[in-house]
C-alpha cells in the first residue's frame, strides 16, 4: 500500500466515526425533541385505554393506567440523561480536583490514592446506597448518588497522566527556567488534561445513565409523577406475569439505544479530539 | 508497606509469603477506611436513631425514655467515639441487631449471604467458562464473523442495563415459554422443608442463567485480546510451520496464555459480580445479601446496611487478593518487580 492510499483509508476510518457520531446526535437529539412535543394527554390515565399492546397509534402500547408507554418512556430518557450528564460533569470534577490535589505531594497522594482504593472497594451499586440514604432518599438523593460515586477510576487515569506530564522533560526545563507552579498547571498540565477530561466524560455518561436506572428501578427515588426507565421497569415487573411483555422490553430497549447512541457519539468525539486513537 | 516490606527482608520470608502479608495488611487498612466512609454516610443520614432503633413503638414514647435509649445506645456520644465503639464490636463479630430481619446482623448476613452466594457461585463459574470458550473462539481467528459476533455481544452488554437483561429472561422464559418459575427461591406457600431439590434447582436456573450471560463480556474480551495477541506470536507461527491447525494451536497454545488473565479478572470482579446479583435478586425476588442491602437502604436499618458494606468490600477485596496472589505466583517476572 502506498502512503496516499494509507492516508485515505486513515481518513475514512475517522471521518466514518465522526458521521456515526453525528448521526447518533440527530437520533437521539430527535428523539428527545419528539418526546418533548408530545401531547401531555397521552401522559395522564385513560381507562378506556389501559393495557393496549402496541399498535397503531400507540407504538409502545399503553400501560395499566391507560398512559401512552412511548411518551412515558420518552420523559423518562428525557431524566435519564439529564441525570447522566449533571453526574457525569459533577464526577469529572471531582476527578480533576482529586488527581490536581495528589500533585501537592507525597501525604496527598497516599490520601488520594486510598480515598480511590475505598470507594472502589464497595460494589458501586452498595456505595450508591449508602450515599443515596445518607441524603435521605427521594430523586436528588438519587441523582448525587450517581454523580458523586464516578470519579475514582477517572482520577486514577489523570493522576498517571499527571505525574507523566510533570516528570516530563520539557516540564523541568520549564521549572528550571523559572516558571512557577501556576505557569506549569495552565499551559502544560491542563492543555495535556482536556483530552482525558473530555474523554473521561463521554465515557462516564453511559454508567451513570445505566446505574440512574438501577438505582430507580430497585426502589430509590421513584416519583409516581415523573417517569424515570428505572421506575417505569420497576412498575413493570408486577405487570411481567400478566403477559404486558411491552411494558418491561420497549422502556428497557429505548434506554439501549440511546446509549449505544452515546456511544456513537463518544467514538465519534473521540476521533475529532485525538485521530491518533481513531486509527488504531 | 516500607515497614512491613523491610520486616519482611529481616525475617526472610518467602517472597510469596512476604507479599501475601502486606497485601492482608493493605486489605485491613482498606476495610477500615470501608467502615468508616460506611459510618459516616450512615450517620449524615437524615434519620433519628432512636425512631429508627424504635420503629411504630416511637409514637408512644416519651422525650425522657428517647433520652435514656440514647443514652443506653450511646447514641449521645460523639461520633468517632460512637464509630470506634462499633468498630471494636464489629471485630468481635457483634454487628448489632438489624431491625428490620429482627435478628443479629451477623446471622441476617450470613443467611443472606448464602443465598446469593448459591446464585453468584454457579454463575460466576459458568460466566467464566462460557466467556473464557469465547474469548478463545473469537481470538483464534481475528476478524472472523466469530470474532465480530462476540464482540458485539460484549460491545451491547457493557450497553444495556443489567436487570433489563433479566426481566428478558424472565418473560421469554418464565411468562412466555413457562420453562421456569416466575419467581422467589422456593415455591410460595410452602414450608422450607416441603420443598424438593428440584423445585429448588428449577427456581436458581433463571436467575443464575441472567447473571452469568451479565458476566461473560469482560472475560471474553480479555480473552479475546490475549488469544489474538499469542496467535500472532513466533511460537504460533512456527506451530503452524510444523503443520499444526488452528484449532489445536488455539487450545494447547493460545488457550494457555490466556488463562491466568481470565482467571485474574473473574477474581477482580466481585464487586460488578455482587452489583449484578443485587439487581438479578430484585427482578426475581430472590432473597439474597443484595435485596437485604436495598430493603436496609429503603428501610433505614443502619446496623444491617453498615454490616452489609463491610461484608462485601470483604468479599471484593478477598477477591482483588486472590487475582493479584494468582498473578504473583504463577508469573515470576511479577514476584521480581515487586
Amino acid at each position: 500500500m502506498n502512503a496516499r492510499a494509507k492516508i485515505k483509508a486513515r481518513v475514512n476510518a475517522r471521518g466514518r466515526l465522526l458521521l456515526t457520531g453525528l448521526t447518533a446526535a440527530l437520533l437521539l437529539g430527535g428523539a428527545l425533541l419528539a418526546g418533548h412535543g408530545m401531547d401531555a394527554a397521552l401522559l395522564r390515565p385513560r381507562f378506556g385505554l389501559a393495557a393496549l399492546p402496541p399498535g397503531p397509534g400507540y407504538p409502545f402500547g399503553t400501560d395499566a393506567l391507560g398512559r401512552d408507554l412511548l411518551a412515558r418512556s420518552l420523559r423518562g430518557l428525557e431524566t435519564s440523561l439529564l441525570v447522566g450528564l449533571l453526574a457525569a460533569t459533577a464526577s469529572t470534577l471531582i476527578a480533576l480536583l482529586l488527581a490536581g490535589l495528589a500533585m501537592l505531594g507525597r501525604a496527598a497522594d497516599a490520601i488520594v490514592g486510598l480515598a480511590v482504593e475505598t470507594c472502589i472497594g464497595l460494589p458501586h451499586l452498595v456505595l450508591m446506597i449508602l450515599v443515596a440514604f445518607a441524603l435521605g432518599g427521594g430523586v436528588g438523593a438519587v441523582v448525587a448518588a450517581v454523580a458523586l460515586t464516578h470519579w475514582p477510576v477517572l482520577t486514577r487515569i489523570l493522576r498517571a497522566e499527571f505525574q507523566a506530564v510533570l516528570t516530563a522533560d520539557y516540564v523541568i526545563h520549564a521549572r528550571r527556567f523559572g516558571h512557577g507552579p501556576w505557569f506549569i498547571l495552565r499551559r502544560h498540565l491542563l492543555p495535556h488534561a482536556l483530552p482525558q477530561l473530555a474523554v473521561g466524560f463521554v465515557l462516564m455518561l453511559p454508567h451513570a445513565i445505566l446505574h440512574e436506572a438501577a438505582l430507580t428501578f430497585v426502589g430509590f427515588g421513584i416519583a409516581p409523577a415523573r417517569p424515570s426507565i428505572g421506575g417505569l421497569l420497576a412498575e413493570a415487573l408486577g405487570s411481567l406475569s400478566a403477559g404486558w411483555w411491552w411494558l418491561g422490553v420497549l422502556p428497557g430497549a429505548l434506554l439501549l439505544a440511546a446509549v449505544l447512541c452515546l456511544d456513537g457519539i463518544a467514538s465519534g468525539l473521540r476521533a475529532w479530539l485525538s485521530p491518533r486513537v481513531a486509527e488504531a | 508497606m516500607s515497614v512491613s516490606a523491610a520486616g519482611a527482608a529481616r525475617l526472610r520470608l518467602p517472597p510469596l509469603l512476604a507479599f501475601l502479608l502486606r497485601r492482608l495488611l493493605r486489605l485491613a487498612l482498606l476495610l477500615v477506611c470501608v467502615a468508616a466512609l460506611a459510618f459516616a454516610l450512615a450517620r449524615a443520614a437524615p434519620v433519628d436513631p432512636v425512631e429508627a432503633f424504635l420503629g411504630p413503638a416511637a409514637a408512644q414514647v416519651g422525650p425522657e425514655q428517647r433520652a435514656a435509649i440514647a443514652a443506653r445506645w450511646g447514641f449521645d456520644q460523639p461520633a468517632p467515639v460512637q464509630f470506634l465503639h462499633w468498630l471494636g464490636q464489629a471485630l468481635r463479630g457483634d454487628l448489632g441487631e438489624s431491625s428490620i430481619f429482627a435478628a443479629p446482623v451477623a446471622q441476617v448476613i450470613g443467611e443472606r449471604f448464602a443465598a446469593s452466594l448459591a446464585l453468584m457461585l454457579p454463575a460466576w463459574i459458568l460466566g467464566g467458562a462460557l466467556g473464557f470458550g469465547l474469548g478463545l473462539a473469537a481470538g483464534a481467528r481475528e476478524g472472523g464473523w466469530l470474532d465480530r459476533v462476540i464482540r458485539l455481544y460484549a460491545y451491547l452488554l457493557t450497553a444495556l442495563p443489567g436487570f433489563w437483561l433479566a426481566m428478558l429472561l424472565l418473560i421469554v422464559f418464565a411468562v412466555w415459554l413457562g420453562w421456569a418459575p416466575v419467581c422467589c427461591a422456593v415455591p410460595p406457600g410452602l414450608l422450607p422443608d416441603q420443598v424438593s431439590l428440584g423445585q429448588r434447582l428449577a427456581h436458581l436456573v433463571l436467575p443464575v442463567a441472567a447473571l452469568s450471560v451479565l458476566g461473560v463480556g469482560p472475560v471474553a474480551l480479555h480473552t479475546r485480546a490475549k488469544v489474538a495477541e499469542a496467535m500472532r506470536a513466533d511460537f504460533v507461527l512456527y506451530a503452524f510451520a510444523q503443520g499444526a491447525g488452528r484449532a489445536e494451536v488455539a487450545l494447547r497454545h493460545a488457550a494457555r496464555h490466556a488463562a491466568l488473565p481470565a482467571l485474574t479478572i473473574l477474581f477482580a470482579g466481585m464487586g460488578e459480580l455482587f452489583g449484578g446479583s443485587v439487581v438479578a435478586e430484585q427482578v426475581f425476588a430472590w432473597p439474597g445479601l443484595g435485596r437485604a442491602a436495598i430493603e436496609a437502604g429503603l428501610r433505614a436499618d443502619v446496623p444491617l446496611l453498615l454490616g452489609i458494606a463491610l461484608a462485601t468490600a470483604l468479599f471484593v477485596g478477598c477477591g482483588n487478593l486472590i487475582a493479584d496472589l494468582l498473578a504473583q505466583a504463577v508469573d515470576p517476572r511479577q514476584r521480581r518487580r515487586a
